[in-house]
């Protein structure tokens, strides 16, 4: 009976039920680091040094390898490009990370209408595709705004870094909720008892604990937005994807420069967000066991 | 409301009803506890005893009733907290102590931040306080690096760092282990003897005994018999008390 209904029967012992766990990847908060993460470093190097000669085998012996051609336009590709992907994300973080931290105390509010329209902003904005945000950004948004008599252009990339960084901001809002809810009552009790307000108590006694907490969700959420901005290259913004593109064009477009050129891309960002991902692993693992 | 006098007791219950949904912890309270007293409140589990000493500084509201704390009527929309909280010191059974501090910071904080105290006053007075409590070179330990009954001392001297009249004390020694208890109980006993009020929830009954003016013996949420622990230990007349003094003695 017992090995039909799913539970393991262990001989000479009594059937018991052993922690349920899902077959798979993990859908949890840290879906991406773990995959990113759980890459071994031996993978991705050789995976690096193999590209150059899948190349070469590729080429066929032309005049001008596209591995030169790629030579070429790496110190482009790299600085015009990728750094911009660098920098958009940056923003996007900073200005998701600042509007996440408040609407997550927004979400713990005491008042109910506050906590309606908050919860509603991080509802919707954690599950539209951020690809649709970008777009109605993008065109919802003027193309310059006055501010007390001065005129501030906003040119596309800073719409796309408006637009990365509400869906940021909302799941941000869902880290602070759930990194604040993370400390156990008492301590608010504990505040209460001397005397401190509730504001006090969030600032002073309950966010400081629940930092170390935040920061794997944080940079789980960072990796993931980096690895999100060639999305702006769709609208039209000169980061690493489009110029990539160009590039390509410029060198006549030929199939055989698609893997070196999308490849190196794909490198810049592995290279980029590993270490995250595997910064953010350690850091989950230390807390864990020291909370 | 007429002044408070050190004649009338510092802390009045009366009467006091308080329910979870459809089940009611506290069936009519009272009790009045002089300045300078020490009482214990002792009773099986789930008799509403830490509920009531929650009760007194408004972590938890009451439905009916009066808890006054030097004429000060505790359960008022109006009631300015601070004050209360100045006033009503609370340790709790799992010592609740602030983790990213340390042992001196732990007790420093509130009277620096709610009280806005000069900051060198306050670490001179804390400083003193954690040597009363017998930790003495523990200041810049935090809570994870103290044992349990050391983090109760903390927890004592934090609460003494706001200078309150009544300190209450919710099964302060429950989740200590044997050889800690009593530390923690010399603790209390210290500052009894310095005329301290303190309202004790215990399940220590030879620290009640020896220490308490008071005994009060609750069941179900009414309060089922009281006396001096002289009279209280040997003489308890109510059957209640007397099953539950033989099953715990």
């Amino acid at each position: 009976m017992a090995h039909k209904s799913g539970v393991p029967m262990v001989p000479g012992n009594l059937p018991v039920l052993l922690p349920f766990a899902p077959r798979g990847p993990a859908h949890d908060e840290f879906f991406l680091v773990r995959w990113l993460g759980a890459i071994p470093l031996a993978w991705l190097t050789a995976a690096a040094l193999l590209l150059p000669a899948a190349v070469m085998a590729q080429s066929g012996g032309a005049a001008e390898s596209p591995l030169d051609k790629l030579l070429r336009w790496i110190p482009f590709l790299f600085v015009q490009g990728f750094l911009f992907n660098v920098l958009i994300s940056v923003c996007a973080m900073a200005i998701g990370t600042l509007a996440g931290a408040f609407a997550g105390l927004g979400l713990i509010s005491r008042n109910r209408l506050v906590r309606m329209v908050v919860q509603g902003y991080v509802s919707f904005f954690r599950n539209i595709p951020w690809l649709v945000l970008l777009f109605i950004v993008l065109l919802a948004a003027p193309f310059q705004v006055t501010v007390f008599g001065t005129t501030i252009p906003l040119p596309s990339w800073i719409k796309t870094v408006i637009g990365l960084a509400i869906p940021v901001s909302a799941n941000i809002a869902e880290v602070v909720r759930g990194a604040v809810q993370s400390v156990p009552t008492a301590q608010w009790e504990a505040a209460e008892s001397l005397g401190f307000t509730r504001r006090q108590t969030i600032w002073q006694i309950i966010l400081p604990q629940c930092f170390k907490r935040m920061l794997p969700p944080w940079m789980n959420w960072y990796a993931i937005l980096t690895m999100s901005t060639p999305l702006c290259s769709l609208l039209g913004v000169g980061e690493i994807i489009s110029l990539t593109r160009q590039a390509m064009e410029a060198e006549g477009n030929r199939p055989e420069l698609l893997l070196p050129f999308y490849g190196f891309a794909l490198v810049l960002f592995l290279v980029y967000c590993y270490p995250i991902a595997r910064l953010t692993m350690w850091l989950e693992r230390r807390f864990a066991v020291k909370t | 409301m007429t002044q408070w006098t050190a004649e009338q007791p510092i802390v009045s219950i009366r009467d006091v009803h308080k329910s979870y949904g459809q089940v009611e912890v506290l069936r009519g309270i009272s009790m009045d506890i002089m300045k300078g007293e020490v009482i214990c409140i002792i009773g099986p589990s789930g008799s509403g005893k830490s509920t009531l000493i929650r009760c007194i500084n408004a972590l938890n509201d009451i439905q009916a009733g009066s808890i006054q704390v030097e004429g000060q009527e505790v359960h008022d929309a109006k009631l300015d907290k601070l004050a209360l909280r100045r006033k009503v010191g609370m340790v709790f059974q799992q010592y609740n102590l602030f983790p990213h501090k340390t042992a001196l910071q732990n007790v420093m904080m509130a009277p620096i931040k709610v009280l806005r105290e000069n900051p060198a006053e306050v670490e001179a007075r804390a400083r003193a306080l954690l040597k009363k409590v017998r930790l003495e070179g523990k200041e810049n330990h935090y809570p994870g690096e103290l044992s349990g009954g050391q983090q109760q001392r903390v927890a004592i001297a934090r609460s003494l760092a706001m200078r309150p009249d009544v300190m209450l004390f919710d099964e302060v020694t429950a989740a200590l282990d044997p050889e800690t208890v009593k530390e923690v109980l010399v603790t209390i006993k210290d500052l009894a003897a310095d005329g301290m009020t303190c309202i004790l929830v215990t399940h220590e009954m030879g620290f009640a005994r020896e220490v308490a003016d008071h005994i009060y013996f609750t069941d179900r949420g009414v309060i089922v018999e009281h006396g001096a622990p002289a009279e209280f230990f040997t003489n308890a007349q109510d059957p209640r008390t007397r099953a539950f003094l033989d099953q715990v003695l």
